[in-house]
């Protein structure tokens, strides 16, 4: 497989900020909609590289970070249920509830159980026949075909045992509704390379269509990052606006149509609700009727009480790219990385985590 | 979450395939990526291979970024 040599990778990362400051004759706001490219930005301290009118923000791009406190009050509810083994991707542990956390309810005794991949959950499950395995599905239309083919998976083996408690999204419907309401004032978007693998480019040619904007797909290398930049700012300097496909060797415009039709076999479109951003229409995915007996609400329905999430918490605006983390009052103080009190800060691919971990507010005052 | 990971496969049997993954072999599945074969480079993400990895493309993103690094521009 190509590997790009070092010197190439500095000369063309020279070029593409080069370029960029000569470019930016006036202030871009560009957002970068993947928690995996916050952390790729920071890492790379890309930020620093940028001149000072080319801001980056983060958008609502972090399934974790958007997962809303009910659902983990939920899952923490059935954790603490006889009988029932809770599996999870691991970065969910720490996310807070309105008063608990998976690793505490762990701590306290409860069968929860971290996987690498949903399909060890059809191995657990038939380890454990007298228990009910429920794996906690989360995330956007990278992660939500796998669990799609796990249930497949378990429909073949005749696995009776093994439940989903879904919270998946779709990343489109959050993008229009940010912009539908005027709640961002977003010059440019960079796209999720892994979440477009499986959709293509094409859910997001409203960006350009109905609102100017332009949009790329990109991977997530400092140089990938750079170039995307690069042609969002030359775009937008030209009055241009189209969605562009920069990671072409993963990305390809039908996206993975089997991967596609496999998570439109399982899961219909539905409204969902997203911590700090509210209920936005068809941006979840449900159990269509032939699956439910997989929803773990239908097989053993429980009551939890609504509770409010924590006032002072200031994710959701953060979530929508409207104030930095810093303007939180809560920031490094009473959250940290340690000490979370929202979602954004839990999460390594969090915007709140990778400015305390990257950031340089420490110095700045 | 979205995190994904190149490997290469090894070989394969029915839906399951044996991977390398940067020097670690690993057993992933191949329902998302049914027409996979051996040899083939893969995007693998939460234990599936998601997206076939397209070598030329690879190639031609690597060929800009060295007519970049030698020639200071891309072409239009």
């Amino acid at each position: 497989m190509a590997v790009y040599p070092n010197d190439h990778i500095q000369k063309a990362a020279a070029f593409f900020t080069k370029e960029i400051d000569r470019l930016s004759k006036r202030p871009v706001r560009l957002m970068e909609v993947c928690g995996t490219h916050t952390v790729a930005i920071f890492k790379a301290g890309i930020r620093n590289l940028l001149p000072e009118q080319v801001e980056l923000v983060s958008g609502p791009g972090c399934p974790v970070c958007v997962t809303p406190s009910s659902y983990l009050d939920t899952a923490i509810a059935y954790s603490r249920q006889k009988g029932v083994i809770i599996t999870t991707f691991g970065d969910m542990l720490r996310v807070p509830g309105a008063k608990s956390t998976l690793s505490e309810q762990r701590a306290a005794g409860a069968d929860i159980r971290i996987v690498y991949s949903p399909l060890e959950c059809i191995d657990i499950a038939k380890n454990n026949p007298m228990k009910k395995v429920v794996f906690l599905a989360v995330g956007f239309e990278t992660t939500a075909p796998v669990a799609a083919a796990t249930i497949i998976a378990a429909e073949n083996a005749s696995v009776k045992n093994f439940f989903v408690l879904s919270a998946h999204k779709r990343v489109p419907p959050a993008l229009k509704m940010l912009l539908a309401n005027g709640d961002v004032n977003v010059d440019g978007f960079l796209l999720p390379g892994h979440v477009c693998a499986i959709t293509g480019e094409s859910p997001y040619h409203f960006l350009a269509e109905q609102y100017h904007i332009p949009a790329v797909v990109t991977g997530f290398s400092a140089i990938d990052i750079l170039q995307a930049i690069y042609t969002l700012v030359k775009q937008i300097e030209t009055g241009e606006a189209l969605v562009g496909n920069q990671y072409k060797q993963v990305v390809k415009p039908e996206g993975n149509p089997h991967a596609s039709r496999i998570l439109d076999q399982v899961y219909g479109k539905a409204d969902a609700v997203w911590r700090g951003l509210g209920k936005i229409a068809n941006s979840g995915l449900e159990l269509r009727s032939n699956y439910t007996s997989f929803d773990i609400t239908n097989d053993m329905p429980i009551d939890v009480p609504n509770q409010p999430e924590h006032s002072a918490c200031r994710c959701g605006e953060v979530l929508r790219g409207k104030i930095t983390p810093r303007e939180c009052l809560l920031f490094g103080k009473t959250c940290t990385p340690e000490q979370p009190v929202g979602a954004c800060m839990v999460s390594v691919e969090g915007t709140c985590a990778a400015w305390h971990r990257y950031g340089t507010w420490r110095w700045q005052g | 979450m979205c995190l994904a990971v190149p490997a290469q496969i090894i070989s394969r049997d029915e839906m399951l395939a044996l991977v390398d993954m940067d020097g670690i072999q690993r057993s992933v599945s191949v329902m998302l990526l049914p027409d996979v074969k051996q040899g083939d480079f893969v995007l693998v993400h939460a234990g599936f291979a998601m997206q076939l990895i397209d070598e030329k493309e690879a190639e031609f993103t690597m060929g800009l970024l060295k007519e970049l690094a030698e020639h200071g521009s891309l072409p239009e």
